[in-house]
């Protein structure tokens, strides 16, 4: 007999799971049944007289009200049980209107994190910088970073938890998860299996160590769509234990990079890009150059910089380091058949080596096979370049305590012998290879919860589903490539329920998900192991307010090749026809960032597509399929097939091999998201994730509009991106046409009586083209995204573009240009603007005037850089909803939105001189150099940019603006631009035969 | 040039003939279908214009095909198409007038009433091409708590003041040469209520030799008024291109250039209007081949100068050595809109010559086909001047171009709509031939034959 309590509560969970008129029919029978009655009068006999009285018209109405009055008092939430502080006592430090920075870590995909400060006015985080004092960062930041903010506030995330699409309280999902927690806890774990990414938390580790010593039993599985697990099993084949490699760019002399993206794909690649641009800065004749050696199997941002480049397929590069080594004396096998211009690009890198040892790196791609990695430590080894330019650390993320990747996962739920499921933070229906059955598996599973931060496929194929907590509500602790370790702090209050993935593992072994930051503390309690408690609070306070954890570098491996090492060199054969290349995606990488509206609208590098993926083919292949650009192609790949559109590269992509980005052809990524692009994951099979050999391909009908931002990328015999050899500029070269810069004019000299004179110099030598200070600058100044419909035609609003161009004898060699408003000193917009909003200021910034544009658009009409941007229609939402706008909690308040029908441009981020300007009036002083730095500059991994004033002498733009590749940009025009360039630097070895035959 | 002067009018005319004729016109004339026909379509376009202004103005100039780098479409080549169409009616009304032409008299009228239409029409179309058009006041140098007026340096606020000041002047000549003619009008008005509007429209015009004095004196002076106007109008449109640094717009042969080409489009346009209004209406004894054969002439030599000015581009272009401008004839002649280059150059070059030939001069069918043709290869020429040219300018990397959507070809459509359908309404409304002025040539041919 059940108790009355229980009676109620069966009718109430049967009431739950009625929707609809299902509900009603349960409500009616409710009213009926008299067990149910007898239970309520003996519960809650206050409520009897309720239903027992007649009820009148009056009483009717009575109760309709009041349930309609209820029904609004119940959509309020309970104010937090926490205790609240009112504003009267305002927290230390904040003044209002003026922002705030809180140091805390962001990582790219899963685990490698590099520091950030991110920006908050009134509590609301609207901008991210790099952190200075983070060896990942220095000061620079990743397009993910810039749009994070964005994904915070982003109105589509997940914000209630839900079984099978319907809105549950959490209190039912702990109730659910107590209910399975029994199960699993009275059989030490049988049948829990954890599924998250790839992680370097401490406290994560710390907490599955935790897990398996408590429920033996129970699994814990990584999907990381892109991983480093060749790089670790290489380093473990050379070396006898799992290791990853970190390089010293600022020592090597000649880099050779096989198939090596270090400045866009691989963890660190922030600080690998700002040693790279500063060992080849040059900006005295005397200065030393680095060169740079590389090979691509598809096109690369290091390919595009490379002095030496040479295209391949991903298949031959096992030759080339097998060559390599031979050439170098490290292995000796015989001969090669490699054709000439490999083998001479070889030689070259050889020769070059061989006068560099220890001075040299040679790496290759976290894409390829583990035995090219083997062979390339033994290289580096031979040149003793460890502990020079390249030293070992253990794994960052360290996924040793995992019980397999999402194949073993998959096994087991074949095998029938998972019953609790929790996939937190990852999104594997979408991700999973396309040989794993994945989603069909997961409806086996009785129990399945899927925790993040969007209603995703995942969230869609589970039964479960509980919001994440973004990075800015939490806390947390990441590492970076370098093994610095971050503690990550919120930086607001969370915007919905749902629990951290610490809070997580807590609730899996305790069942309550307990204090996040309590969790961090104690790993960290723990891990320095203080002797008094002060002690600790000092250190922890510390590493909060710095962003990084003091000394927890990783410390270098001292190990030597392991005796075998030979045994695990491979001598594969290039594959016949065709490969595929799967790629991270510089936008949206794995998938996971495929809601953002800034960043799909970023222009991709080099191919400067928005707005989704294409495969990438050479145009030889193209002119085979006879197709063009956007033309769909049917692509075949062990079984799998894949309709996708073309992009056609130019002529030194590698000819056989083609390029699909991963990430797209999400499904329920949010409006933005979803159906943008084909997705590679149907393509990619767990046995060789980064490489499909003997594709097909075949042109099939369709045909697919593809937005890119720039369709030319030859310059026509203008020189506007410059490019000197090393050995021109080392001979006296200047790439200036003019004398100091001025060309004679007509004109009288026009006398601005500026306390300061604002100027900007890009140095294109550095400049890596991966597009972060347009994302930066979109963030920072409320720049709207319009979306494809209006990339397509034309009206993409960036206040800086990264330009691409092609130069040399061929067109084979890119030199990046970004191209923001050149602040010209003579103006050719101000004088066309009938109602004068384009005016000149007296610290030589070209302004722009929102309130007074009346969007005549002449200014832009005679703009020669057509740097600016109109509002064609309303971006910003003002007049009405428009799906792409950012939330205005995003918004910069330092910064205008702009209404339709206006022009606007770079400003130089006037708002950040003007917060100096006010400061240093204050202060009665001059604006010290880095007070002001625009966001572009900010962001730039390598540091291309820099800004100052051109009336102070001491400043490092004058530095710049003294070195002989200094020019202006369309000169002859008299405009006489504030923003001018260095020019970029090629530092080919010089032919000599002696090399070619030796 | 007595013979000459006589064949500007069919013989036999009198006074009373002309009147009778021209005003019944107005007055009795029951109405055509044909003429019913005209008017409910071009209003039908005319609504379609009012829908696409409203769109426009409601949801933002993005709705047109324009972007970065070609940031003028075609509400700019519209604009400068029309005020080259408003150009023929002053220019036969005033220089022909201060020239003594006797031919102008039977054309000048309709010719002014499409001058003011066209005129009015390019200057709606810098409003529908501003981005906040609610400002365009802006434009105005008004007395403003900031003591801010406009950039006087800037040719559009020449534009703003140069079309205002056309459209004004060209309302006053026009008016009062209709003067007399409403006076005839009421006099000659069989109900009261017709009486009453042009008695009121006539202000009070008796006829009488002071009326006539003064007449004489204000029409002369007003002729010499709008003369220097012809020019400086589309000088000043054309600097709004020529003080750019855009290579093909920053030209000194503009302001000639499209002087020129407005006079040939502005009488494309006469002769366009001419051919149907004589069918229709049997004004045959008054707008006679002799007629044609002159607008012929006049297209003729405004359509050399417009050659000149084509060869004067290209030889710049050459001559200069200047990638930039080569460049853009490159674009011009290969570039995504050759086609059209290729059809300018075509009809405005080559067509263009068939008006050597007498034949065809006085062929009415030849010379109407030839007069569309080449007025649309002259909405083509300005569509080659306005958008190729910064399609294609310094930075390759920021090349791009930009295709028309319904809403330009609504404006361009719909504004010819208007256009006919204030020309059926002025048809209807107003004498279309000068009454009194066809009077006055009657009486110098009959002073001639005595």
């Amino acid at each position: 007999m059940p108790t009355p309590v229980e009676i109620i509560q069966a009718w109430r969970e049967r009431l739950a799971r009625a929707e609809g008129a299902a509900y009603c029919d349960a409500l009616q029978e409710a009213a009926g049944d008299r067990v149910l009655c007898g239970a309520l009068q003996e519960v809650m006999p206050e409520l009897a007289h309720v239903w027992q009285r007649r009820i009148d018209r009056r009483r009717l109405l009575q109760l309709l009200g009041a349930s309609l009055a209820m029904s609004g008092a119940a959509g309020c939430s309970r104010a937090p049980r926490e205790k609240l502080v009112p504003y009267t006592a305002m927290p230390e430090g904040l003044v209002p209107g003026i922002p705030q920075t809180w140091a805390t870590a962001l990582s790219r995909g899963g685990s490698y994190a590099h520091g950030v400060l991110v920006k908050t006015h009134m509590g609301r985080p609207i901008k991210v910088e790099g952190n200075p004092r983070h060896p990942a960062s220095r000061g620079a930041s990743d397009a993910f970073s810039q749009a994070a903010p964005l994904e915070l506030f982003d109105p589509e995330r997940s914000r209630a938890c839900t079984r099978r699409g319907a809105i549950v309280s959490s209190s039912a999902v702990l109730r659910a998860l107590a209910a399975v927690r029994d199960r699993w806890s009275a059989r030490a774990g049988r049948g829990l299996a954890v599924l998250t990414g790839s992680t370097s938390s401490p406290t994560l580790q710390r907490q599955v160590h935790a897990l398996k010593s408590q429920l033996p039993e129970a699994r814990w599985y990584v999907h990381e769509p892109i991983d480093r697990s060749s790089v670790i099993e290489g380093a473990a084949l050379a070396f006898g234990r799992p290791a990853e490699p970190i390089y010293d760019f600022t020592r090597a002399r000649v880099v050779v990079a096989l198939d090596a993206d270090f400045l866009d794909a691989m963890p660190g690649h922030l600080s690998y890009a700002r040693a790279f641009a500063d060992a080849r800065r040059a900006l005295d004749r005397h200065d030393s150059v680095n060169r740079l050696y590389a090979a691509q199997s598809t096109a690369t941002l290091v390919g595009a910089r490379a002095d030496h480049r040479l295209s391949v397929k991903a298949t031959q590069v096992n030759g080339l380091a097998r060559r390599l080594a031979v050439l170098l004396g490290v292995i000796d096998d015989g001969t090669s058949s490699h054709d000439q211009e490999h083998e001479r690009w070889l030689r070259l890198a050889a020769a070059d080596l061989q006068a560099h040892q220890g001075e040299a790196l040679v790496l290759c791609g976290d894409h390829q096979p583990a035995a090219v990695h083997v062979l390339v430590h033994a290289i580096n080894e031979k040149l003793g370049n460890f502990g020079r330019t390249i030293r070992l650390i253990d794994p960052v993320a360290d996924a040793s305590r995992s019980n397999g990747d999402l194949r073993a996962l998959c096994a087991r739920m074949a095998g029938g012998a998972v019953d609790a499921l929790f996939m937190l933070d990852v999104n594997p229906v979408y991700s999973a290879q396309a040989d794993l059955p994945f989603a069909e598996l997961l409806s086996r599973v009785p129990f399945a919860l899927h925790s993040g931060l969007y209603q995703d496929e995942t969230a869609g194929a589970s039964e479960w589903h509980v919001p994440a907590q973004h990075a800015f509500e939490t806390w947390s602790d990441v590492r970076a490539f370098d093994g610095s370790a971050s503690i990550v702090q919120p930086v607001i209050a969370p915007l919905y329920p749902g629990w951290s993935l610490p809070q997580w593992l807590a609730l899996i072994m305790k069942g309550e998900p307990g204090d996040a930051m309590g969790i961090v503390r104690g790993t960290w309690r723990a891990l320095w192991a203080p002797a008094r408690d002060r002690d600790f609070e000092r250190r922890w306070h510390e590493s909060l307010a710095s962003g990084v954890v003091d000394k927890s570098q990783s410390a270098s491996l001292t190990t030597a090749l392991d005796r075998n090492w030979q045994a695990h060199v491979q001598r594969s054969v290039p594959s016949e026809g065709l490969e595929l290349r799967f790629t991270a995606d510089a936008s949206v990488w794995d998938g996971r960032y495929a809601n953002s509206a800034w960043l799909q609208e970023l222009p991709r590098p080099l191919t400067s597509l928005t707005w989704g993926n294409a495969l990438l083919i050479s145009s030889a292949l193209a002119r085979e399929l006879r197709v063009v650009n956007g033309d769909h192609v049917s692509v075949e790949h062990a079984g799998h097939e894949l309709t996708a559109p073309v992009w056609i590269m130019p002529t030194d992509y590698p000819r056989h091999t083609l390029t699909l980005a991963l990430g797209y052809g999400r499904t329920r990524a949010g409006e933005i998201g979803t159906d943008v692009g084909v997705s590679a994951y149907r393509l990619r099979t767990s046995a060789a994730p980064w490489l499909g050999t003997n594709v097909k391909v075949r042109a099939v009908e369709g045909h697919s509009a593809l937005a890119a931002v720039q369709l030319h990328h030859e310059m026509h015999g203008r020189d506007l991106a410059r490019q000197m050899t090393l050995d021109g500029f080392t001979a006296g070269a200047r790439a200036s046409h003019s004398e100091g810069n001025r060309l004679p004019s007509l004109y009288p000299e026009i006398d601005r009586h500026g306390r300061y004179a604002w100027g900007m110099t890009i140095d294109l030598n550095a400049c890596i083209g991966c597009g972060v200070c347009t994302i930066a600058c979109q963030a920072e100044n409320n720049i709207p995204a319009v979306g494809k419909a209006q990339v397509l035609l034309g009206r993409e609003m960036h206040w800086i573009r990264v330009d691409s161009n092609r130069v040399g004898d061929r067109g084979e060699e890119t030199v990046f240009q970004p191209v923001p408003c050149m602040q010209c000193e003579r103006a050719p917009c101000e004088y066309v603007c009938p109602v004068e909003a384009s005016v000149h200021d007296s610290e030589g910034l070209n302004v722009q005037v929102y309130n007074r544009c009346i969007g005549t658009r002449d200014c832009s009409q005679n703009c020669p850089y057509k740097v600016r941007r109109f509002n064609w229609l309303d971006y910003n939402g003002y007049e009405r909803e428009q799906p792409l706008a950012a939330p205005a909690a995003v918004m910069n308040p330092d910064v205008t939105v702009r209404s339709r029908g206006v022009m606007e441009k770079c400003t130089y981020c006037v708002q950040r001189i003007s917060r100096a300007r006010i400061q240093s009036k204050i202060e009665e002083r001059t604006i010290r150099e880095e007070e002001v730095i625009p966001a572009c500059a900010a962001a730039c991994p390598s540091h291309a940019i820099v800004f100052g004033d051109l009336l102070q002498s001491d400043q490092e733009i004058h530095r710049w603006r003294g070195s002989a590749r200094h020019y202006v940009l369309l000169e002859e025009l008299g405009t006489r631009p504030r923003t001018t360039y260095l020019a970029a630097l090629r530092n080919s070895k010089p032919l000599d035969d002696e090399t070619l035959k030796s | 040039m007595s013979a000459e002067r006589v064949s500007v009018l069919k013989p036999g005319e009198t006074y009373a003939s002309a009147t009778d004729q021209i005003s019944a016109l107005v007055l009795t004339e029951p109405t055509r279908r044909t003429w019913v026909l005209f008017f409910v379509t071009s209003a039908a376009l005319a609504v379609v214009y009012l829908y696409a202004i409203t769109a426009v103005f409601a949801i933002g100039v993005g709705l047109m095909g324009i972007n970065i780098p070609v940031a003028w479409g075609w509400p700019l080549v519209n604009v400068v198409w029309w005020i080259g169409i408003g150009h023929a009616g002053t220019l036969i009304s005033a220089i022909l007038l201060l020239l003594r032409q006797p031919w102008r008299t039977s054309i000048n009228r309709f010719a002014e009433a499409m001058t003011i239409f066209a005129a009015g029409i390019a200057g709606m179309f810098p409003f529908i091409h501003l981005g906040r058009p609610w400002y365009f006041y802006f434009l105005l140098p008004y007395p403003n708590t900031m003591t801010l007026w406009p950039q006087w340096r800037s040719p559009l606020v020449w534009d703003f003041f140069a079309i205002s000041t056309y459209i004004l002047v060209s309302i006053l000549f026009w008016y009062q040469g209709l003067i007399p003619d409403l006076a005839t009008l009421r006099d000659r008005a069989r109900t009261r209520r017709t009486q009453l509007i042009y008695g009121f429209l006539a202000l009070g015009w008796r006829g009488s030799i002071r009326h006539w004095r003064r007449y004489e004196t204000v029409y002369l002076l007003l002729a010499g008024l709008a003369t220097p106007l012809v020019v400086s109008v589309h000088s000043v449109i054309s600097l709004d291109f020529a003080v750019t640094i855009v290579p093909g717009y920053h030209s000194t042969i503009f302001p000639p250039y499209f002087v020129a080409g407005a006079l040939l489009s502005g009488f494309c346009m006469v002769i366009t209007i001419a051919v149907p209004l004589r069918r229709a209406f049997r004004l045959e004894p008054y707008i006679t081949e002799r007629h044609f054969d002159v607008m012929a002439k006049v297209m003729l030599s405004a359509g050399m100068v417009v050659i000149y000015s084509y060869a004067v581009e290209l030889f710049t272009a050459w001559y200069s050595g200047d990638p930039f401008e080569r460049g853009m004839l490159v674009n011009r002649a290969l570039g995504p809109h050759a086609t059209l280059f290729w059809i300018m150059l075509a009809v405005n070059a080559g067509v263009l010559q068939l008006l050597w030939l007498k034949r065809v001069r006085t062929s009415i069918p030849m010379l109407f086909t030839l007069a569309i043709v080449i007025n649309t290869a002259m909405w083509i020429e300005r569509y080659v001047i306005v958008i190729t040219s910064t399609q294609r300018d310094y930075m390759p990397s920021a090349w791009g171009t930009v295709s028309e959507t319904h809403y330009d070809w609504a404006l361009l459509l719909g504004s010819l709509g208007l256009f006919f359908f204030l020309m059926c309404l002025f048809i209807r409304f107003l004498p279309v031939i000068s009454i009194h002025e066809v009077r006055e040539l009657i009486h110098e041919q009959e002073e001639q034959r005595s």
